[in-house]
């Protein structure tokens, strides 16, 4: 279903006690206009024609017998998703049964194409707010040293590319926001984001087109867009040397975090094989790195890697004494050194494939785990119903694994270490 | 076994309490892949004096053990547990809570073989001290952790200022110092006192079969001898009636301060449905004065006091209660003056009933949306029935509070004078 660029999604289930709308807005990453997009969506959310201020939204979306509205940014690739959520109760469970979904729609809709505006630019106070919450957000993230280290490894590993952009934009590019500028972007978004709407619940899709014309035919009249560009992926560092970033602050326990550079990405065909790689690798409680890391060697309380499907990356993230930096690394090293030459069993295969079915399954039970899911093919050429991906998961052998080791290169270890005073570790 | 319909919301509980004292609840739910399993002991980090099981006397344990002993859980003979849920397809977690030590599992296939392992594992403890001693290092990692963490050091700051003496102060996982303290035999005797079937309740949810599901656990817990237990003694020292300090101000390497405000409940003896009330009570008054679609929230917000990081809750059990309020702000002291003012003012306010219509009916939907998750049902079912309350009577309760219950619960528990207090975490060296 379409509403001119409005991509519509239907997700029918009668497992839910609630229907959730799920709208991801994207396009490509770019120095230009990250902070812009990580402010917008907050600026909607907070007052509308209707309802002009955060306190009637959220008055509304009590009376919605507690409704919730959740805006977010993230990052898939080069690409930068604003997005917006909403889940509203079912009223067949409820004793009061005045249906709710349609006017649970009509707020989002006046959220997303109805902004309290005047003369072309939002409500100065709103993005003044706004603007002031996201400076705090942008500071805040050195106090989750997690995180921090996250943000810091990716800055380092991606300095030449968008990836290397922060999610929530930079501090420095907020003054220079305003109330007409960031209208005016508004418009641009509107105008050129791929935009895709889910929605996950006890609906009919053949019921739904009435409504969705109603509420956002605005965009009937908007003109359809090239749909799928996908950035530019993955420049090839392949001659750059592994680099050791070192940085010191007043912790307790020092965060290492690892990148690597996997060379596939969702669209390829060792996808899977890629997968399954991490889940043997780190991905898991029963992977190497849990199990020599910190069953084995006592050295962390957490060791794991995860892959970002879309960009090509693998993360290793543990947190150690800081003097046992090199216990640790030398460690995570011979693990993946073990990858690539095949050191694992077909049991240990088996085991993976078992696991990481499960999780797809499990995921597929949470509304916005089955939206994720689907999602993967909006944002790549190739695509694959979620039906196939178990045939696929089977289908990985030992070789595919290994010959995905092969490609897997160190890229960046970044450090986040204690200051020797207060390391007493 | 017991069924108990609950019409509106469409769900069924089955149950069935064991010969060993076991108390089994099923949660059939179709539509989902996965199958949550619980396995919950009431015994948490405050349980740390009591009587061991076969003795006489009283023995005090050092702080961070059951947490431990949660650690320790997944050591079998054979080795490493989650390498046995792994193989079987599921994934396996634990976690220690100031009351409760729970085990659990999710899968969506094997569910008869995980459920076995689950109840396997628990009961079966093997303890070297070998294992004991290597524990110790990843343990202090998780301390590290949390150590760097401002969001926890502000929460258990401020447990630290409402409570003198009662253990609900200590640190879930201890200190480093504490748990290297530990030995095999204390664990033994922490597990022989309370992993006993009867201070256990086992929860499924998932796509299952009810009876064959209670058949399965059945025959494993009739296969299991236990000597019969009394009633455990435990023992707590008395807590004040007031909060213990008013102020305390955490100095660290962050950006952004912090702020978070506490009141205490003076008397924290109720349990079972008067539990239930209170809670649901102060939930809503807490709505009333801080929510998101309140005055008073829009205006601290545009005044720069709080971000989207803001938020409160009440949690209760027997012998400590308390609501916390509070989030991320660059000027933490003015924030904590201001909760204090707007609790001082809402005070001389009259309850708006149209305002309490619209919380009930948010309350009412944020609990239904909670029942999408298996998750949220075992565990809280759990935490309700360790203390007497029954997770099915939130919607009828919530539609029995009146106005006047709302009055008695705001003069009961919002006295700043006596029951507030505050911790900050400020950035150093500003």
């Amino acid at each position: 279903m379409k509403v001119g660029p409005l991509n519509i999604h239907v997700l029918p289930s009668t497992t839910y006690k609630t229907n959730t709308v799920f709208l991801h807005m994207r396009s490509p990453l770019t120095k230009e206009t990250v902070t812009k997009r990580a402010l917008l969506p907050y600026v909607l959310q907070s007052g509308t024609k209707d309802y002009p201020t955060r306190k009637e939204i959220r008055k509304e979306l009590d009376d919605l017998y507690g409704a919730t509205l959740n805006v977010d940014v993230s990052k898939k690739g080069e690409f930068h998703l604003m997005s917006f959520r909403m889940e509203v109760a079912n009223e067949k469970f409820l004793s009061d049964d005045r249906p709710l979904f349609e006017r649970a729609l009509k707020l989002f809709a006046s959220v997303l194409l109805s902004p309290k505006e005047s003369d072309g630019a939002f409500d100065k106070s709103i993005v003044e707010g706004e603007k002031r919450t996201l400076k705090q957000k942008l500071a805040s993230v050195y106090d989750d040293k997690m995180r921090y280290a996250n943000k810091r490894l990716t800055e380092e590993m991606c300095e030449d590319e968008p990836f290397g952009l922060f999610v929530l934009g930079d501090s420095d590019d907020i003054p220079s926001i305003d109330e007409k500028n960031l209208f005016e972007y508004y418009k641009e978004v509107l105008n050129s984001d791929r935009l895709d709407l889910f929605i996950v619940g006890d609906v009919k899709e053949e019921e739904l087109g009435p409504i969705m014309n109603k509420y956002f035919k605005e965009f009937s009249s908007i003109a359809e867009r090239d749909q799928n560009t996908v950035p530019e992926n993955n420049i090839n560092k392949l001659d750059r040397k592994p680099r050791e970033v070192i940085e010191e602050q007043e912790v307790q326990q020092g965060k290492l975090h690892i990148g690597y550079r996997t060379n596939v990405t969702y669209k390829d065909d060792d996808y899977f094989a890629l997968q399954l790689f991490n889940g043997v690798f780190g991905g898991f409680s029963h992977s190497k790195l849990f199990i020599n890391v910190r069953e084995k060697a006592s050295l962390a309380y957490y060791a794991a890697s995860r892959v970002e499907s879309h960009k090509g990356l693998l993360i290793v993230m543990s947190g150690i004494e800081s003097k046992k930096f090199d216990d640790a690394t030398k460690i995570i090293f011979e693990q993946m050194e073990a990858m690539k030459a095949g050191d694992f069993t077909e049991d240990d295969l088996e085991q993976t494939k078992a696991v990481f079915k499960n999780q797809l399954l499990e995921t597929m039970d949470v509304p916005r785990g089955r939206i994720e899911l689907e999602y993967h093919n909006q944002l790549s050429d190739k695509k694959r119903p979620i039906e196939e991906w178990i045939k696929e998961i089977d289908n990985v052998n030992k070789e595919d694994i290994v010959r995905v080791a092969g490609k897997v290169q160190l890229d960046t270890v970044y450090f986040l270490k204690g200051k020797e005073e207060t390391n007493n570790g | 076994m017991d069924k108990v319909t609950f019409d509106q919301l469409q769900e069924t509980l089955y149950h069935e309490e064991l010969p060993n004292g076991l108390h089994v609840y099923i949660l059939p739910k179709q539509g989902f892949n996965k199958t949550f399993a619980t396995f919950t002991t009431k015994y948490g980090s405050i349980d740390n004096n009591f009587i061991p099981l076969g003795k006489e006397e009283a023995t005090k344990v050092p702080d961070g053990i059951a947490h431990f002993l949660e650690h320790k859980l997944f050591e079998d003979e054979e080795g490493d547990v989650f390498q046995l849920f792994s193989k079987q397809g599921a994934s396996a977690n634990a976690f220690t809570s100031f009351t409760r030590t729970a085990y659990l599992f999710s899968s969506t296939m094997n569910i008869k073989q995980n459920l076995k392992t689950l109840l396997d594992f628990v009961q079966k403890p093997y303890f070297t001290d070998e294992s004991v001693e290597k524990e110790k290092g990843i343990i202090e990692q998780e301390i590290r952790m949390y150590d760097d963490n401002p969001d926890w050091q502000n929460y258990f700051g401020l447990i630290r200022t409402m409570y003198e003496t009662h253990p609900v102060k200590i640190d879930i996982a201890g200190t480093v110092e504490s748990i290297n303290k530990i030995t095999k035999e204390m664990l033994y005797t922490c597990y022989e006192t309370f992993y006993h079937p009867s201070n256990m309740v086992f929860f499924v949810v998932g796509n299952i079969d009810p009876e064959e599901t209670m058949a399965i656990i059945k025959e494993n817990q009739a296969g299991k001898k236990f000597s019969d237990q009394k009633e455990i003694q435990r023992f707590f020292e008395t807590e004040k009636k007031e909060v213990h300090e008013k102020e305390l101000v955490l100095p660290m390497n962050v950006n952004t301060g912090k702020c978070l405000v506490g009141f205490k409940d003076s008397n924290p003896i109720l349990q079972g449905k008067d539990l239930l009330k209170h809670e649901l009570s102060i939930q809503l008054l807490l709505e009333m004065m801080f929510g998101q679609s309140t005055e008073n929230y829009q205006k601290l917000y545009d005044e720069g006091l709080i971000d989207d990081s803001f938020s409160f809750d009440y949690s209760g059990e027997q012998g400590f209660g308390f609501s916390v309020i509070g989030g991320d702000s660059d000027k933490p002291q003015q924030l904590a003056e201001r909760i204090k003012s707007i609790v001082d003012s809402f005070e001389k306010t009259d309850l708006d009933e149209n305002l309490m219509e619209g919380l009930r009916k948010k309350k009412i939907g944020y609990f239904l949306r909670s029942l999408n998750s298996p998750e949220y049902i075992a565990n809280q079912f759990t935490r309700y029935r360790f203390n007497d309350m029954d997770l099915f009577d939130v919607i009828p309760v919530l539609e029995t509070i009146k106005k006047e219950d709302l009055q008695t619960a705001f003069k009961e528990h919002f006295i700043t004078e006596t029951q507030m207090s505050r911790c900050l975490v400020t950035p150093k060296g500003a």
